[in-house]
This record gives structure tokens, C-alpha cells and sequence, in this order.
């Protein structure tokens, strides 16, 4: 395990993270592609997985496995007490409570279950729902769904020259529509931009808005206090911070979670159960029907003690220093241009073009040089048609990379520019 | 697929693209797009009086794979029966390319196959709905 030195407390400087150590964690980051160190530039698809994660995982499957709750034997014990001890884990990371955190199998569950868990039973036909143009479609098209059969209306806040919340049409939109919810992501994942969350949340508070906020892209790399974040509800993926695939969080206030409906209906989520009728266990139980992910939440804990140990702080830091590096170096690259704001309102994600290459080409090419980065829409179609482009190239980055990768990611540009713009 | 992946003929019909542009008289015209990645292709071609191609052209945008392709089926298709290109399958767009190609990229390569493919079968039921 790379062992960074812990700050003391109260330190401003965050511990340095050093990629070559945390490297040697990453049984896949040994791999060779095409006879080249692989530099994996994809994290903000999903991250990389350390030992100590993928131990874990295998570790419950080995030792503990059993089903969760109500079982009088050793090992449901065990397994509950994974389970449970992830929530708890969950909920100090966040500065939540335990009962605030609820597991789901994904961002875009966690999404979609307050989309039609919360929205769908508190507004009424000609209420709006405020979302932005730099959605990912899982923080976009639950609402529309929900939106169509509830009949509310569908907002979106555009976006400044640069990439970022365009601040004036949001003041704009809050006071002409009066949203019941605003829907927004902390960190987009193709521009980068880490939007000032507890600012527009409180204001959008104020306004009369329930606050739900997509962090996949920001509690990974970000330190993130559900405190200071000030909104109601916040959902991420494990398997984008180092954890499994199949687990996500939905934090909710517990005010939100207590009038809440369930989703799902089955094992698990009730109180007393009839033939004709049932009534529902308190949350976060409430949202949790059927045997959980228990493997993969074991596993998270796993995942979180290591970021912990790094300190997100650091994180942070290291991702900003990195990011401005290859916004730096991107830029002198003849033909190529960057989408998105400067480095300073950035988090770890680059999309670019490349003039006279195609973003799939260019992929391509980069896995030929052991490169992966990912091209396509990433799922912010309409963001993409703003830009007026149908794909983009991204490369994203994490505690793993450095500026070796991001050289590595030049000299594959370079390649691809000779090999197909034909300069 | 390292570095061989763009093989000079791929390159070659990327830059030099063969029988593109459009066809005055086509009796076949067809356009559809890849919606993962937006890759777009229109196909047309004129048969002669047998019925087999006489001439076909493509236009669109995309990456190297799916408009090399498209550039290759042009030529690939010529005199060929609509019956005979019915039959033609990924196998013969692969063997046009000369590579392997993973799922995803097998989808930008048959993009232009499949948008000939549906036109005839456009132009078919047209032909046949004006006979009934």
C-alpha cells in the first residue's frame, strides 16, 4: 500500500499523492497494451480498482457471505455488519447521518428514486423542474419521464462562452419558473466544470426548490461535506472512486427520505405486510428492496478507507495540478481545442477535438500506443449539440496519473494528427 | 489492433474517398447515421437496365472506419445484383477492410452496408407497391 504521510491537523497543505507508489496498489495498472504501459485517462467512465478493494470483494465472498439482516447465524451476522458498516463509512465521508444514506445499484437508480420516489408524489401539473445543459442523461431523462406523466414542465439553465452555469439565467429561471425542484451536477463530465453547488443551492432553497444534485463526477475526486453542500438530495457511484460496480449512493435529507416513496416493493422495505395492503419500513430500509449489494458495499469500505487514507484534500489537488498541466499542453497542440472553462473551474476531465480527426480515430490510435481515453457523447447529447458536435475525445484523470501520462497522451496526438489529418 | 489498425488502403480511401458525391438519376437513395457516435452516411446508386449497378456514390462524415468503408462498398458493389448485395454480410465488409475489428468499431464498419441494404429494400417495396 502506498502510505502518503498524514497531515497534521488543521494543516492547510494537503499530504502530496504519489501516483508511481499508488500505482503499484492497481493490480490492472501493470498491464502492458499493446507493449506499452497501459495509461488508463478514463476514470471519469469509472475508476480503477486497488488489491485491497478487489480483496475485499472477494474476502466477504470467501468468508462472510450471507444474507443480510434477521439472520440468527454467524455469518449474517458478519455480512449485516459489513453492510451496515459501509452505510456508517457512507455517512462519515459525507458528514451524513446513517439513516440519510441509502444504497442503490447505481447513480442513475439513486436518480431516477427521487425523480419518481420524491418529485413524482409532491408536484403538481404546471410545476417546473430546473435542470442544466450540462446534464449527463441520468440526471436528465428521469425527469423528462417523470416530467411527461406528472405533467411539469422541464427548465434548463444555459451555459456561459466558457462552459460554465450561466448565473444570470439561473437567477432568471428561479424567479420567472419558480422550480419545485432544481436538478443539477456538481462536476461535468465532459466540461469539467465543477459548479459553486452550495451557493446555487442555497439560493435555489430560498426560492421554494428542493436541491438534488448529481456527484458522480465530483465526491470521487472532490472533498464533498453534505453540510456545506446544503442540498437535499446527492447521488454518486462506488465503482467511480476505486469501489465496485453495482453499488450507489442516494444521500437524503432525513425530512426528504421521511416522504419519500419506495420504487421498489418486495423483502426488505415493509413493517407489517397484509394480503390487501402493507406499510413501509422507516428509511433508508424503506428504499432498499430485496438482498442488497453486500458483497460490493464490503467492498466500498475497502474503497473509502483508501481514499481516506489518501485524503480527498489531496485528491483534489493533485487532479488540479495535473488538469492544468494537460490544459497547458493541450492547448499548443496545432489543430486541437479544448472545451470548457479554464483550470481554475475545473476538476479532472479534458474533452477536446482534434481538426480532421475523428474522436473515434482517435481513440483508436491512442489504444495503439497503450492510451485509453474515451470518445462518443458521454451522454450529454444535448450538451454536445450546444457545442455543435455529435463527439468529443476525454480523457480523465485520478490518484493514479501524472504528467508521464499526460506526455504519453500528447505523443498519441501527434501520431493520430500525422497519421489521418494528413499534417 | 495496435498501429496496423489504419492500414494504408483504409487511409487511403479516408483521404481519397472513391465515387463520392451524389448520383442525378439514382433510383436508390438512402441515409441513415450512427447514433453512438453520429457517424453519417448516404448511399446512392443507379442500376442499369438488368437491374445490376451501374453506378453508386456515397456522401457523409465520420470516422476513418465508417467512410473508408462506405468508400470501398462503392467499388465493391459494382455490377453486382440487388439480390447479391442483399446477401452480403459483415463478412465481406471485413474482408474489404482487411482487419479484425471489435464490436464497437464493427458497427461504424457495416454503417454503410446496412444504410445500402435498407434502400434497396426501400426501393423494392416502392417498386412493388407501384406494380399492385
Amino acid at each position: 500500500m502506498a502510505t502518503p504521510v498524514r497531515p497534521t491537523a488543521g494543516s492547510p497543505v494537503p499530504p502530496a499523492i504519489d501516483p508511481v507508489a499508488i500505482r503499484r496498489d492497481f493490480p490492472i495498472l501493470q498491464r502492458e497494451i499493446h507493449g506499452r504501459r497501459l495509461v488508463y485517462l478514463d476514470s471519469a467512465a469509472t475508476s480503477q480498482k486497488p488489491a485491497a478493494v478487489i480483496d475485499a470483494l472477494a474476502g466477504f465472498y470467501r468468508h462472510s457471505n450471507a444474507n443480510v439482516h434477521r439472520g440468527i447465524h454467524t455469518l449474517a451476522e458478519e455480512a449485516t455488519e459489513a453492510y451496515e458498516g459501509a452505510r456508517a463509512r457512507t455517512a462519515a465521508f459525507l458528514g451524513a447521518q446513517e439513516d440519510e444514506i441509502v444504497f442503490t445499484r447505481g447513480a442513475t437508480e439513486a436518480l431516477n428514486l427521487v425523480a419518481w420516489g420524491w418529485a413524482f408524489h409532491h408536484l403538481r401539473p404546471g410545476d417546473a423542474i430546473l435542470v442544466t445543459l450540462m446534464e449527463h442523461h441520468s440526471n436528465l431523462v428521469p425527469w423528462q419521464q417523470v416530467a411527461a406523466r406528472g405533467g411539469f414542465h422541464l427548465k434548463a439553465v444555459p451555459l456561459t462562452e466558457d462552459g460554465r452555469l450561466d448565473r444570470e439565467a439561473f437567477t432568471r429561471l428561479l424567479e420567472a419558473h419558480r422550480p419545485r425542484v432544481v436538478a443539477l451536477t456538481h462536476m461535468s463530465n465532459v466540461l469539467g466544470t465543477i459548479n459553486p453547488v452550495a451557493e446555487l443551492a442555497r439560493q435555489a432553497r430560498d426560492a421554494g426548490a428542493v436541491v438534488v444534485v448529481d456527484g458522480a463526477q465530483s465526491v470521487p475526486h472532490l472533498p464533498v461535506d453534505v453540510g456545506s453542500l446544503g442540498a437535499d438530495f446527492l447521488a454518486f457511484s462506488a465503482h467511480k472512486m476505486l469501489g465496485p460496480t453495482g453499488l450507489g449512493v442516494l444521500y437524503g435529507r432525513r425530512e426528504r427520505l421521511a416522504e419519500m416513496e419506495p420504487l421498489l416493493g418486495g423483502g426488505g422495505m415493509i413493517r407489517q405486510v397484509e394480503v390487501e395492503r402493507s406499510t413501509w419500513a422507516d428509511p433508508p430500509q424503506r428504499f432498499e428492496a430485496g438482498t442488497p449489494p453486500i458483497a460490493e458495499a464490503a467492498a466500498f469500505t475497502a474503497a473509502l478507507d483508501y481514499l481516506e487514507r489518501l485524503g480527498m484534500a489531496g485528491v483534489a489537488a493533485h487532479e488540479r495540478e495535473l488538469v492544468r498541466y494537460a490544459w497547458e499542453r493541450l492547448r499548443e497542440v496545432p489543430g486541437l481545442t479544448v472545451y470548457g472553462p479554464g483550470p481554475e473551474h475545473r476538476g479532472g476531465v479534458i474533452a477536446f477535438t482534434l481538426e480532421g480527426v475523428h474522436p473515434h480515430d482517435l481513440a483508436q490510435v491512442l489504444d495503439g500506443d497503450g492510451v485509453a481515453i474515451r470518445a462518443g457523447h458521454h451522454c450529454t447529447q444535448p450538451l454536445h449539440r450546444h457545442l455543435g458536435l455529435v463527439a468529443t475525445a476525454r480523457a480523465s484523470f485520478y490518484i493514479y496519473n501524472d504528467r508521464d501520462d499526460v506526455d504519453r497522451l500528447l505523443q498519441g496526438l501527434e501520431r493520430a494528427r500525422r497519421l489521418l489529418a494528413g499534417s | 489492433m495496435g498501429s496496423d489498425f489504419y492500414r494504408e488502403n483504409i487511409l487511403d480511401h479516408y483521404r481519397n474517398p472513391r465515387n463520392r458525391g451524389h448520383l442525378d438519376d439514382a433510383q436508390i437513395r438512402h441515409e441513415d447515421l450512427n447514433p453512438l457516435c453520429g457517424d453519417q452516411i448516404r448511399f446512392e446508386v443507379r442500376l442499369d437496365e438488368r437491374g445490376r449497378v451501374e453506378a453508386a456514390a456515397f456522401d457523409g462524415r465520420g470516422c476513418a472506419i465508417s467512410q473508408a468503408s462506405a468508400s470501398m462498398l462503392t467499388e465493391a458493389v459494382q455490377g453486382k445484383s440487388l439480390d447479391e448485395i442483399k446477401a452480403m454480410d459483415k463478412d465481406d465488409v471485413l474482408a474489404l477492410l482487411g482487419i479484425p475489428l471489435s464490436p464497437v468499431r464493427l458497427k461504424c464498419a457495416l454503417l454503410a452496408l446496412k444504410v445500402l441494404q435498407a434502400g434497396i429494400y426501400r426501393y423494392e417495396a416502392q417498386q412493388a407497391g407501384g406494380e399492385a
